[in-house]
């Protein structure tokens, strides 16, 4: 399988901290890879450095065979690498609905007129189902719960094509039956060629539903494999399930 | 031992209202666990019992005191903490300065010097961290210092709002257990989970909630 992002040598510091150290590993296209590891062990700064939200000390990232020179989060965005956030960043004093419309990244004139084409709406209308959002379709986004706006953003990020989504940590927060939905929702992408690269602590939804496996430990790779490979190893265990 | 008691309450923001005539019990030094979906207004309850959401409707009772009405101060002066779901320790101050801002309503600084060596005591975390800076600890870390911070009012009632949101397999072992540890110092304990297997493991109670003014109640091991 090509691979779809590859990251090298990819550091970050933080003062004296590391908080990403000589980090290098690679998604393949059309899989669904899971990237765990410990509290502070580099997770999301490594999103944060492959989608442009902070600069590299040193190291690279390439994205469909690209090396990404300046990575800019909205160009990236447009050029199909989408992702969301362990906090969901929505626009509070949209609606629902429009948040979803703003994911379009229709012309600001289309925005302002609230103008949905059809097939659009009906995506809208579906995706709002589906995550249990009819109900407060109209609501201001700031007015939901913590796990609706992360069910909002996810949705959100549905709208549009991307080809590569991160999702960071989408189960936290989340109720049982929203993550289901949203396992579903990994599961039908994933069939249709969709690329995910996901940071989650539910070790059930992760060895359920990745390909492959990256650990994280300091900032650094530890191990990589698939689930019931990476789930022995002894240095996993050590540094983050914890058990035997 | 303080219990917690609910009676027809009515809270939410702006217009709407998110509780609609909830009851609610939890017995005095038990841990009740609640769970249910995203928006059924888990959180809300919390932070009515807090004072830190004006009641519309309704009554609620820590022990025998009403504190429908109350500041969220007054009701932290009743031994009534809530520990909330969104990090919330000072990122830029140290830990320790932290871990004091927890006593921020006493008046004796004696007191609350005594109480935090004695937590420092309680969470090693606290003597390995003090000068960090807050924002350097980990989710898992962060958590702990926030239970810590709670602990410094030396509280009859807590009030934990997802506590293992966010956090890797270890922490959130540790976080359970500490939850079961305070309990077992005859705090009463009102738990808000999504992850509602480990929640309902340590709980002696189970509230499932659907919207707000229903739901089921039970032990924990039947819900």
């Amino acid at each position: 399988m090509t691979e779809l992002l590859a990251v090298e040598g990819l550091t970050k510091r933080f003062g004296g901290v590391a908080a990403v150290d000589d980090c290098t590993f690679a998604v393949a296209e059309g899989s669904v890879t899971a990237l765990i590891g410990p509290n502070g062990s580099g997770k999301t700064t490594a999103f944060n450095l492959i989608t442009g939200y902070l600069p590299a000390d040193a190291g690279t990232v390439s994205f469909a065979g690209r090396i990404v020179r300046r990575p800019d989060p909205t160009r990236l965005a447009r050029g199909g690498l989408a992702r969301t956030f362990q906090r969901a960043r929505v626009f509070p004093e949209l609606t629902v609905v429009e948040n979803l419309a703003v994911a379009l990244q229709q012309p600001w004139r289309s925005l302002l007129r609230g103008a949905l084409g059809r097939g659009e709406r009906v995506r809208a209308d579906a995706l709002l189902e589906e995550f249990g959002l009819t109900r407060v379709a109209g609501d201001r986004a700031g007015s939901l719960s913590f796990g609706q706006r992360k069910l909002v953003e996810f949705a959100s990020l549905l709208m549009g094509e991307p080809r590569l989504v991160l999702l960071d940590e989408p189960a936290a927060g989340v109720n049982p039956v929203m993550v289901e939905t949203m396992e579903r929702h990994i599961r039908e992408l994933h069939a249709r060629g969709l690329t995910f690269l996901i940071v989650e602590h539910d070790m059930h939804l992760v060895m359920r539903l990745s390909d492959t496996v990256i650990v994280l430990d300091h900032g650094t790779t530890i191990a990589t494999g698939v689930p019931r490979e990476v789930q022995r190893d002894p240095r996993v265990l050590d540094a983050y399930l914890g058990v035997a | 031992m303080t219990s917690i008691t609910i009676r027809g309450l009515v809270a939410g923001y702006g217009q709407g209202d998110i509780l609609r005539g909830v009851d609610l019990d939890v017995e005095s030094g038990t841990i009740a666990c609640v769970i249910g979906p995203n928006g059924a207004g888990k959180s809300t309850v919390l932070k009515a019992i807090s004072g830190l959401l004006r009641c519309r409707l309704g009554s609620i009772a820590i022990g025998e005191t009403e504190v429908v009405g109350r500041s969220a101060r007054e009701v932290l002066a009743l031994g009534a903490v809530h520990v909330p779901q969104e990090r919330s320790l000072f990122p830029l101050m140290t830990v320790w300065d932290n871990v004091l801002i927890g006593g921020h309503v006493l008046k004796d600084q004696r007191v609350v010097r005594r109480r935090a060596d004695a937590l420092a005591e309680r969470f090693p975390l606290i003597r390995e961290r003090r000068r960090d800076q807050a924002g350097a600890l980990s989710g898992g870390q962060q958590k702990l210092i926030e239970i810590a911070r709670a602990l410094l009012l030396e509280p009859k009632v807590i009030l934990m709002d997802e506590p293992s949101m966010g956090l890797d397999p270890k922490a959130r072992h540790v976080v359970f257990e500490t939850i079961r540890t305070l309990n077992e110092g005859g705090r009463t304990v009102l738990l808000v989970e999504q992850n509602a297997r480990a929640g309902l493991a340590v709980a002696h109670r189970g509230r499932s909630w659907m919207r707000a003014s229903c739901g089921s109640s039970g032990r924990a091991e039947t819900c």
